[in-house]
C-alpha cells in the first residue's frame, strides 16, 4: 500500500488536490493510505516551498499547483 | 488529453496546429474590436451621439480587448512559469550579495509562479537555502504586486505608458525597500525555529522537466484559473465605468483625489488601503472608476500598491515566522516607498 501525503497550509489548491488523489485511486481500485500535512515546519523539511506539494513513500513527486489528472494517475 | 492509453514514456506531440489557430482568431478578434461594438450598438437601436449609445459602445468595446489582451498574456505567462519554479528561483538568488541579489529577485517575482497562500513556505524555504533576509523580501514586495494580471489590465486600459511606469516603480519600490530592510540587519527579528531551520540544510526538490505539450497545457490551465476567476470583477469594473459615463460629473473625486487634491491625499489613499484586501483584478474597476471621475493617477495607483502589497490578513499570517519589529519595518518600508510613487506619478503625469 502506498503512502501518500499532501503537503500543504490549508488553501483551496490543498484541498482540491487531496481529493483528486483519492478519486483517481478510488478509480483505479488502488488502496492507499492518504494524510495532510498542515505544519509549515515538517512542510520545509521536505524541500518543498511552492505548495500543494505531494510525497510518495517519503519521496517528492509533485509541488506548486494542483497536479494534472494524467499526473497523478501516472503514479499509481 | 490521451491519459490511460498513455502508458508508454513517449512525450506527446505538442498541439503546434491548434496554437496557430488559437493566435490567429487572437489576432482577427482583437482586429474586429472596434467594428464589434459599432454593430452592437446598432443592433440595440442606439448612436454614439447618446449618451447610452456612448456607455454601450463604451462597453462593448473595452469588455471583449481588455478580456483578450488578459487572456494573451496570462496564456503567455502560463507557458513562462514552467521554466521559472520558485526552486529555480531561490537557487538563482542564494548567496547574492544585496544590490544585485534585490534587482534579480524584484525582476524574477514577475515571472515565478506565486499565490499569496504559499508565501510563507516560500519565505522560509528562500532563508533557508542562503537567502539574504533583504533579498527575500524584495522577491515577497515584487512578486504580488508586479504581477500579469496587475501589467495586462493596466495595459488594456490605460495604455503601455501607465503600465510601464507602474512596472518600474512597483520593481524599484521592491527593489529600495529590500535593500533597506537588509541593511538594518533585522535577522534577529525573526521567529526561533525560522533561525534554527536557516542553518540547517533542507533536502531539496529538484523539479522535473517537461515537455512542450506540457507546457502548453500549463499555458491554458493558467487561462481557465486567472482568467476564469476575474472575467466578473472585470465586467463589473467596465459595467460601471459606462454607466457612470456620462451621468456621475466628470471632476466629481477631482476635488479629494485630483492633482490639486491637498497634500495629504496620497497619505490618506495608502492608508484606506491596508485594511483592504484584493488581488489585482478586484482593485480594477476602482481604479477605473476613480480615474474616470477626475481622481489623479498617482494616488490611484499608490492606493492600488496598498491595496495589494500591504494587507492586514498577509501580515497576520507573516507574524508565524517574523516577529512584530521586522513586521512594522516591512510595512513603514513599502508604504514609504509607496508614498514617493504617488507623488513622482502625479509630478510626472
Amino acid at each position: 500500500m502506498k503512502i501518500i501525503k499532501v503537503l500543504g497550509t490549508g488553501c483551496a489548491n490543498c484541498r482540491n488536490t487531496l481529493q483528486l488523489i483519492d478519486e483517481v485511486a478510488r478509480a483505479k481500485g488502488i488502496e492507499i493510505q492518504l494524510e495532510k500535512i498542515e505544519d509549515l515546519q515538517q512542510i520545509m523539511s521536505h524541500g518543498v516551498m511552492s505548495t500543494p506539494g505531494v510525497l510518495i513513500d517519503g519521496k517528492v513527486v509533485h509541488a506548486g499547483g494542483v497536479p494534472a489528472r494524467a499526473k497523478v494517475e501516472s503514479w499509481f | 488529453m490521451n491519459t490511460l492509453t498513455d502508458t508508454d514514456n513517449m512525450p506527446r506531440r505538442p498541439p503546434w496546429g491548434w496554437l496557430v489557430l488559437g493566435f490567429a482568431a487572437w489576432v482577427a478578434a482583437y482586429a474586429s474590436l472596434s467594428p464589434f461594438a459599432d454593430s452592437a450598438i446598432a443592433a440595440l437601436g442606439l448612436t454614439r451621439q447618446t449618451h447610452l449609445g456612448e456607455a454601450v459602445h463604451f462597453f462593448f468595446y473595452d469588455t471583449p480587448k481588455v478580456l483578450l489582451l488578459l487572456t494573451g498574456i496570462v496564456f503567455l505567462m502560463g507557458v513562462v512559469h514552467t521554466f521559472v519554479s520558485p526552486e529555480r528561483t531561490r537557487a538563482m538568488l542564494s548567496g547574492k550579495r544585496l544590490g544585485v541579489g534585490n534587482v534579480m529577485a524584484a525582476s524574477l517575482g514577475i515571472v515565478t509562479p506565486f499565490c499569496s497562500c504559499s508565501a510563507v513556505p516560500l519565505f522560509i524555504g528562500f532563508l533557508s537555502a542562503g537567502v539574504p533576509l533583504g533579498v527575500t523580501f524584495s522577491f515577497l514586495i515584487s512578486a504580488p504586486m508586479v504581477n500579469e494580471v496587475a501589467l495586462a489590465l493596466l495595459f488594456a486600459m490605460f495604455g503601455w505608458k501607465v503600465a510601464g511606469l507602474y512596472l518600474a516603480l512597483g520593481l524599484t519600490v521592491a527593489i529600495v525597500a529590500g535593500m533597506v530592510i537588509g541593511r538594518l540587519n533585522m535577522e534577529r527579528y525573526l521567529e526561533e525555529w525560522v533561525r534554527a531551520m536557516q542553518a540547517s540544510q533542507s533536502v531539496d526538490y529538484a523539479g522535473e522537466t517537461l515537455h512542450w505539450a506540457e507546457r502548453i497545457d500549463a499555458g491554458v490551465a493558467h487561462v481557465k484559473d486567472i482568467v476564469g476567476k476575474v472575467w466578473p470583477y472585470i465586467l463589473a469594473g467596465i459595467g460601471v465605468g459606462a454607466a457612470i459615463h456620462g451621468y456621475v460629473p466628470e471632476d466629481f473625486m477631482a476635488s479629494i483625489m485630483g492633482k490639486d487634491a491637498p497634500w495629504w491625499s496620497v497619505p490618506a489613499a495608502v492608508l484606506i488601503g491596508v485594511p483592504m484586501y484584493s488581488n489585482a483584478a478586484g482593485i480594477i474597476p476602482i481604479v477605473e472608476a476613480l480615474i474616470g471621475k477626475g481622481a489623479a493617477l498617482g494616488t490611484v495607483l499608490a492606493f492600488m500598491m496598498s491595496v495589494i502589497a500591504l494587507s492586514l490578513p498577509e501580515m497576520i499570517i507573516l507574524r508565524k515566522v517574523l516577529k512584530l519589529p521586522l513586521i512594522a519595518t516591512f510595512a513603514g518600508v513599502v508604504a514609504f516607498g509607496i508614498l514617493i510613487v504617488g507623488y513622482v506619478f502625479n509630478l510626472v503625469l
